[in-house]
This record gives structure tokens, C-alpha cells and sequence, in this order.
């Protein structure tokens, strides 16, 4: 999954609920994209933000004659998440990708597998779930948000999984509560042998720690602020311990960003700490 | 476009710049290694390094602070897997090496020696947080001598050192002729300011912020230089980003340019500008 720099232009840019969904024609992009790969994207103008921010490809398609153009989800909260949740449609953006070195890793055998997504950062999970059924996985999703309004499409889940579990935190669609609180009753009906999670850090703990009490695999999307996303600033350790059992340092982005969750050291993790 | 740099011919004026080009393999994707003049590996130290604990970077007006920790996988290592991979993918390599003193700098210089395939050595002595991180912190001139004349001593003849030195306006003119007595081939202004963290750590500033004074300092380097007829070059670096950059660091009496924190923006970035400055763009 070679990477290439190119000037992407914006083809779409549409609101849903409460995030912006971009859609790119980045060539060479989406031709090589595999779920949980990311991009990162130059954000600003006059050279003021060094830093890349890095999104989920969310989805790859054939849209306006263009072969496989590359949708990202922006949730606008900071400065170069609002430039870029701004820009129109024929604006240029300059965009590296697809990135990580390792995405999600498919079962060789046609197991259940579990996907857990919560907010935007659930958005590479829809194409993971694309190509889990064409393997005849059995796919169970979880999708979790604070409201309906930071719920990525529950409807556009409901054609790929067999079962669909929605929950936010104040009830607005779905059970009340938290991804964590379902997540043992989801894995005991699915009967998963591979939880798949993408989400902020204590839901990927969550879903790691209730994979391993099932006796399941965990592979958990790590999500970390990217200064270059390609590998070169080691600005994203991530605490891990490697096969050989010894603790180790790994970059997010080219180690990751999808790693086995039982290999994270998670409390050095929480407290920002690497070996 | 060859050029002539510490008395090596490179096939062109543009090196990636130490610490940012990752082993090497990450930037390979986007351009050969062959493409740059050299390619300067991350500072190598004789003992593996972690790193720090993160977050260890922050974005900043046109820059960047950072504090990763120097992390590298010891000279040992490096030798064994970082350099023939670099050397099979056609790159002129630089070696970047810090320690933690003169004597650990000697050891480290004399096994460089025997390795096949090292261009060049250079003297990480613009480390920004060195007292913090262990590492000989080159606060006074003769902490610049020493280092340089003790790694050239154990290196053959062909292998020069470069020294990289702090951007320092203030006290360049002096400092780069330290460097040049104490027999470094050329001097590399420089390396990123010393900053801070917003939690109040030791870091380096780095990125375009930082190049008006970089070119401050290789301008009065160049000048300082040949006033005292050291033969000793100037090499570029800091917040260059583009070929106007590069032409400007020229124009003033660099020899070479080294591109280091626009590739966390744009990974093809030093590709681009050695592309623009070679011949057959007719620049």
C-alpha cells in the first residue's frame, strides 16, 4: 500500500448531522486504499500550520466519472478540522495517503466478527464491513455516540451487518449508555472471534478487554494527533509490547494505526507515556 | 547537478536533513534516495534510545516544537540493518551521531570507521534539550572543538565531519570557526532553536519560523569563514521549504541546503526542490 502525494480537489461536501463529509478526487488514493488506512491533509494556507491532520478514509467509490473517490469524515472542532470542513466544492487541498502501515488484518476463515465504532472515528469500519461479508463473515456492529447527531449512518450499517446495536449517551437513538456497557452482550450473541474497534482510546480499551474475556482477537484503530502521519516526525508513540514480550515504542501511524489490542500497554497509553 | 560538499561529490545540492527522514524507508515511498544529494540519518547514538514520552510534539506558528528524545536503535543496529538497506537503495549516507560525551563520541567515530559505506559523519551539537536528555550539550566553543577534532581523529581520510551547530547569530561567527580549526569540512546552520513545550519541556523549534535567522547565521557564517581562509563549507538548514528557499541559502554562500521539518508537511518537498534546482529545469 504505497502512499502518493497529490493535489486533491473537492468533488462534494456535505453536512450530516454533525459532521461534514468530504469527498475527494485524489488520484492514486482510493485506487490503493484497504479500510483503516488514513490521509493525511495539509490544512491552511501560507505555510502557518506545519502540521498534517490526519482523517479516515471513510469510504472509496466511483462518483462524477472519477473511478474511486475518497470520502473523509470531519468532525470541525479545531482550526484545521474547520478549514478543511469549510472548504468547496473545486477547492485543492493537498493530501498524502493512504497511510498506515498496517490496516485491519481479515480472518482467513468465514468467523462472526464484531465491529465497534464510535463517532466520526467509526468511519473506517463501513468499508471494513464491505469486505468482511464478501469474505461471508458474519458482521455485528456496534455503533456508539454522545446523540444522534455525532451517530455515523446507522442506516447505511443496517445492509452490511446481520445485527446492529445502536447506543448513545443521552438516548436519543438506540439504548442509553456507553459502547462498553453493550459490549459483553453484543460479543456473547455474535459469538465473534475478531472484535474490530475504532474510537477514542477507552473504547478501544473496552472492546480489547472484553475480546480477550471472550477469548476473541482484538484489532483496535489507534487514533493519535499526527504531525506528519507518514512516519518521519515520531510525534505519535504509542506504548506496546512487542511479540517477543518486550515493551516497546511504536509510531501510530506507520505501525499502526490498527494494531492487536491485547499488544497496547493501555495505562502508559492513558498517562502519555512510551517506554 | 553535482556539487561539491565538504569535499564529496553529490549529485545535488539538496540532503534530507537529520531526524526527519525517518531510517529512511518511510521517505523511499515518495522518491528514491538517490534523488538527494544525501540522505542524513537520525542522530545515532552507541546505546539504543527509546524516546520520549509523548506527546512529544506541538504545532506552532509556521513551526513546530518537539522533544522525541533523540530515539535511534543504537550504533550496533544501525550498522547491522539501517545502513546496508540505505546503501542498497542508492543513497549517499550522512551519519548523524550524538553522545553522551567526548570519550563515547570516540568510540562511536572509530566504529563508524570501519563501516562500509558512510559518506560522511555528522557532529549533532545543536541537540535543543541535551542537558536533559544526557547528551554533550555544546553550550561554549570548545565543546564544539573538542567533539569535531575528536571524531575526525578516528575517522580516515576521506570521511569528513560536518559539524551541526545552533542558529545562533549572536555567537556564529566565533563558533564556526572553532568548528573550522578544529578540522570540520563543513558546518550545518543549523539546528532547531531551543524551545520549549507548552507543558514548560525543553524542545527545539523548527519549521519556517525559525529560517530568517537560519539564513542569518549562514550568511555571516560564510562571511566569518572567509575572512579567516578556513576551508570550510556551509550547509543550509532550517525551515526550508521550497526552491526559493533553497536559492536564497545559496545565493548567500551555502554549498548545499539540508531539508528537514517541511517533509512532515509535504514528503516530497526536498524531492521537488532538487528537481527545481537541477539544470534541466533551466533555473
Amino acid at each position: 500500500m504505497s502512499p502518493v502525494h497529490v493535489t486533491a480537489e473537492v468533488l462534494a461536501s456535505k453536512r450530516i448531522g454533525a459532521y461534514q463529509h468530504v469527498t475527494l478526487v485524489a488520484p492514486g488514493v482510493g485506487e490503493r486504499f484497504r479500510p483503516g488506512a488514513f490521509v493525511a491533509v495539509s490544512v491552511g494556507t501560507g505555510g502557518y500550520h506545519l502540521a498534517r491532520r490526519a482523517f479516515w478514509i471513510h469510504q472509496v467509490r466511483p462518483l462524477g466519472g472519477y473511478a474511486a473517490t475518497v470520502t473523509l469524515v470531519v468532525e470541525p472542532r479545531g482550526e484545521g478540522t474547520r478549514w478543511l470542513a469549510t472548504r468547496q466544492r473545486g477547492d485543492r487541498v493537498e493530501v498524502t495517503g493512504p497511510l498506515g502501515g498496517r490496516p485491519f488484518a481479515l480472518p482467513k476463515e468465514p468467523v462472526p466478527v464484531l465491529l465497534v465504532g464510535e463517532g466520526y472515528a467509526a468511519a473506517p469500519l463501513f468499508a471494513l464491513a464491505e469486505r468482511l461479508r464478501e469474505r461471508d463473515c458474519p458482521v455485528n456492529l456496534v455503533l456508539g455516540a454522545p446523540d444522534e447527531a455525532h451517530l455515523l449512518s446507522a442506516l447505511e450499517a443496517r445492509r452490511t451487518a446481520r445485527a446492529v446495536t445502536i447506543v448513545t449517551g443521552d438516548g436519543s437513538v438506540g439504548a442509553r449508555g456507553s459502547v462498553a456497557d453493550v459490549l459483553p452482550e453484543a460479543l456473547r450473541r455474535s459469538g465473534a472471534a475478531v472484535v474490530y474497534a475504532a474510537g477514542p482510546a477507552a473504547t478501544l480499551h473496552a472492546a480489547a478487554l472484553a475480546a480477550e474475556e471472550h477469548g476473541a482477537w482484538s484489532q483496535v484503530a489507534l487514533e493519535q494527533r499526527t504531525t506528519c502521519g507518514t512516519g518521519l516526525c515520531l510525534g505519535c508513540p504509542v506504548p506496546v509490547v512487542g511479540e517477543d514480550g518486550v515493551a516497546r515504542t511504536a509510531r501510530a501511524c506507520t505501525d499502526g494505526p490498527v494494531v492487536r489490542g491485547d499488544r497496547v500497554r493501555w495505562d502508559d497509553l492513558a498517562r502519555g507515556a512510551s517506554a | 547537478m553535482s556539487v561539491r560538499v565538504a569535499g564529496l561529490t553529490l549529485a545535488s545540492p539538496v540532503l534530507v536533513a537529520s531526524g526527519c527522514g525517518g531510517t529512511g524507508r518511510e521517505l523511499a515511498a515518495y522518491a528514491a534516495l538517490s534523488t538527494y544529494g544525501a540522505f542524513t540519518t537520525r542522530s545515532i547514538s552507541r546505546d539504543a534510545r527509546p524516546g520520549a514520552a509523548g506527546p512529544t510534539l506541538a504545532e506552532t506558528p509556521a513551526g513546530l516544537v518537539h522533544a522525541t528524545g533523540l530515539p535511534n536503535p543504537g550504533l550496533d543496529a544501525f550498522l547491522a540493518t539501517e545502513l546496508p538497506w540505505l546503501l542498497t537503495e542508492g543513497a549517499r549516507v550522512v551519519v548523524s551521531v550524538v553522545a553522551r560525551d567526548l570519550g563515547e563520541y570516540a568510540e562511536v567515530a572509530r566504529r563508524l570507521a570501519t563501516a562500509p559505506g558512510v559518506s560522511a559523519v555528522e557532529v549533532n551539537l545543536a541537540v535543543p534539550d541535551a542537558a536533559e536528555l544526557g547528551v554533550l550539550d555544546a553550550r561554549e566553543h570548545f565543546h564544539v572543538g573538542a567533539a569535531v577534532s575528536t571524531v575526525l581523529r578516528e575517522l580516515p581520510r576521506g570521511v569528513p565531519v560536518l559539524a551541526k551547530l545552533r542558529p545562533d547569530p549572536v555567537r556564529v561567527a566565533e563558533t564556526v570557526r572553532v568548528a573550522a580549526d578544529a578540522g570540520a569540512a563543513a558546518v550545518v546552520l543549523g539546528g532547531a532553536l531551543p524551545a520549549a513545550l507548552p507543558d514548560g519541556r525543553p524542545a527545539g523549534l523548527s519549521g519556517p519560523a525559525i529560517a530568517p535567522l537560519a539564513l542569518r547565521c549562514v550568511a555571516d557564517a560564510r562571511v566569518a569563514l572567509d575572512a579567516a581562509g578556513a576551508d570550510c563549507d556551509v550547509v543550509a538548514c532550517g525551515g526550508i521549504g521550497s526552491p526559493e528557499d533553497a536559492r536564497h541559502a545559496l545565493d548567500r554562500g551555502a554549498v548545499a541546503v539540508q531539508v528537514g521539518s517541511a517533509l512532515f508537511h509535504d514528503p516530497t518537498t526536498a524531492a521537488r526542490i532538487a528537481a527545481a534546482l537541477s539544470p534541466d529545469e533551466g533555473a
